[in-house]
């Protein structure tokens, strides 16, 4: 079904924004339908069946986490989590758009929407992924985790899913688990090559600003605001655009082929 | 010189004299009261909360799951005696007491010391309700590490040394929180792995 929302997005159908308290459709297994029946004759040529409907990645929603009144993460020095994030985007930005791709942020500045706000934010692009940006205050210093939701956290209530078919709102990640953990799989590698000290494989982790975004979705989190002064958190910036922008890039051809 | 003045002189001097004699121990008071700031909690519990123990107590060699200092970003069990209930709920509440107070140091500890459990509750159907007080939130290393670290190393410790529990949600002062300290989510539940699966050290494992 969910297939089926980006096909017809892809034909330019017009979709609406699910709201907070909405829902939306549950992934299926698709069961084709039989084609209609095309028999030529003298009068009607044989026309090819129609090209299924490329899906085609086209946004990314990179979302510097916290912001405002919410610093995150904040280290002895002043580091505040909220701004390394803003800076890491505005660089992964340029990164992605010189791929072609569309890139928004989930706030510009030093503000801090919630977290079902940067969630509706990506949810009314479609054909889109969210990377959700953030500095922690433990770990090695100058390692980078990639994280996609487990499933565990995800279960649908089978009550509703089995009466509706459709998938709450408060769990649209539920649809995406797979195409989230090959993203962070993606994303993780490029940081190991970067990074040393860095995993070679990705994490799970329930986090909460993944749950609702109905698109793969991954967070990354660097070590650490725990430095004596963010030049080497600085540092980090140029690696870690050209890292996700690969990683993208190898999602991309992945996305669009339709596997996983 | 008049008698009345001699008095005063002489009631003057005792007072200096008696001064002087108090004055090193008032500031060593005031200078032990500088050097341990308490929060209002631990204040609290220091009034408030007696140590947990019931008739069925016995000492037990507990495992209480802390940060690795050998191995980043993991958990490892460290075996303390701790008087133990038979009953799964007094016996919870006991090793998540230990887990905050009695972390070796804090380059091991999980859970923020300031913060206490106000209560704790078993479901018939396995799933454990632990409520915490503000300062589990308010005082957490934030970050997904540190969070989920501290998530991991309640059900593991639970999981290690009580049976029947299976899941855990976690509230922050009653209410259910959107997450720990700004990264984890607490609107799910979290497995608690079973006494032998619980037992091994564990890491932040990357998924295979």
């Amino acid at each position: 079904m969910v297939a089926a929302a980006l096909v017809s997005l892809a034909q330019g159908q017009s979709t609406q924004v699910p709201a907070a308290a909405s829902v939306q459709p549950a992934p299926q297994a698709s069961t084709p339908a039989p084609a209609p029946q095309q028999t030529p004759t003298p009068t009607q040529p044989a026309t090819e069946p129609p090209a299924p409907p490329q899906k085609t990645l086209a946004v990314v929603v990179l979302d510097p986490a916290h912001g405002g009144a919410d610093a995150g993460a904040r280290g002895s020095a002043g580091i505040a989590e909220s701004d390394m994030v803003l800076s890491y985007a505005r660089l992964m930005r340029i990164s992605l758009e010189a791929q072609g791709l569309r890139v928004i942020l989930t706030r510009q500045a030093n503000d801090d929407p919630s977290f079902d706000d940067r969630s509706r934010l990506a949810n009314a692009q479609r054909l889109d992924i969210f990377i959700s940006l953030h500095v922690s205050s433990t770990g090695p210093p100058g390692t980078v985790r990639v994280y996609s939701m487990p499933r565990m956290a995800l279960t649908p209530n089978p009550a509703i899913a089995a009466h509706t078919g459709l998938l709450a709102w408060d769990r649209a990640q539920f649809g995406f688990i797979d195409q989230s953990r090959r993203l962070a799989e993606l994303v993780q590698i490029q940081m190991a090559q970067r990074f040393r000290g860095s995993s070679e494989t990705p994490f799970e982790a329930p986090v909460r600003q993944l749950r609702t975004v109905g698109a793969p979705a991954v967070a990354i989190e660097v070590s650490s605001v725990s430095v004596p002064d963010r030049a080497p958190l600085d540092q980090l910036g140029p690696g870690l655009a050209d890292g996700v922008a690969r990683a993208v890039a190898a999602f991309r051809t992945i996305y669009e082929s339709g596997g996983k | 010189m008049p008698k009345g003045i001699q008095a005063t002189i002489a009631i003057l001097a005792a007072l200096v004299v008696l001064g002087l004699v108090t004055l090193p121990g008032l500031r060593q008071a005031v200078q032990r009261l500088r050097s341990t700031p308490k929060t209002d909690e631990q204040s609290r519990r220091e009034v408030m909360q007696e140590p947990i123990s019931t008739p069925t107590d016995v000492p037990v060699e507990a495992q209480v799951f802390w940060l690795s200092t050998s191995t980043l970003n993991s958990l490892e069990p460290t075996t303390i005696q701790l008087p133990l209930s038979a009953d799964p709920v007094e016996r919870s509440k006991q090793l998540i007491n230990a887990l905050i107070a009695r972390a070796p140091g804090p380059e091991k500890r999980t859970l923020p010391a300031e913060a206490s459990l106000l209560a704790f509750y078993i479901q018939p159907d396995g799933t454990a309700i632990a409520d915490f007080s503000d300062e589990i939130s308010s005082a957490m290393p934030s970050g997904i590490l540190s969070e989920q670290l501290a998530v991991e190393s309640i059900a593991r410790t639970l999981g290690a040394n009580v049976n029947g529990i299976r899941l855990l949600k976690i509230l922050v002062h009653g209410q259910e929180a959107e997450t720990l300290a700004g990264h984890l989510d607490l609107y799910g539940l979290f497995p608690v792995p079973s006494l032998a699966a619980a037992s091994a050290p564990v890491a932040a494992e990357p998924h295979k």
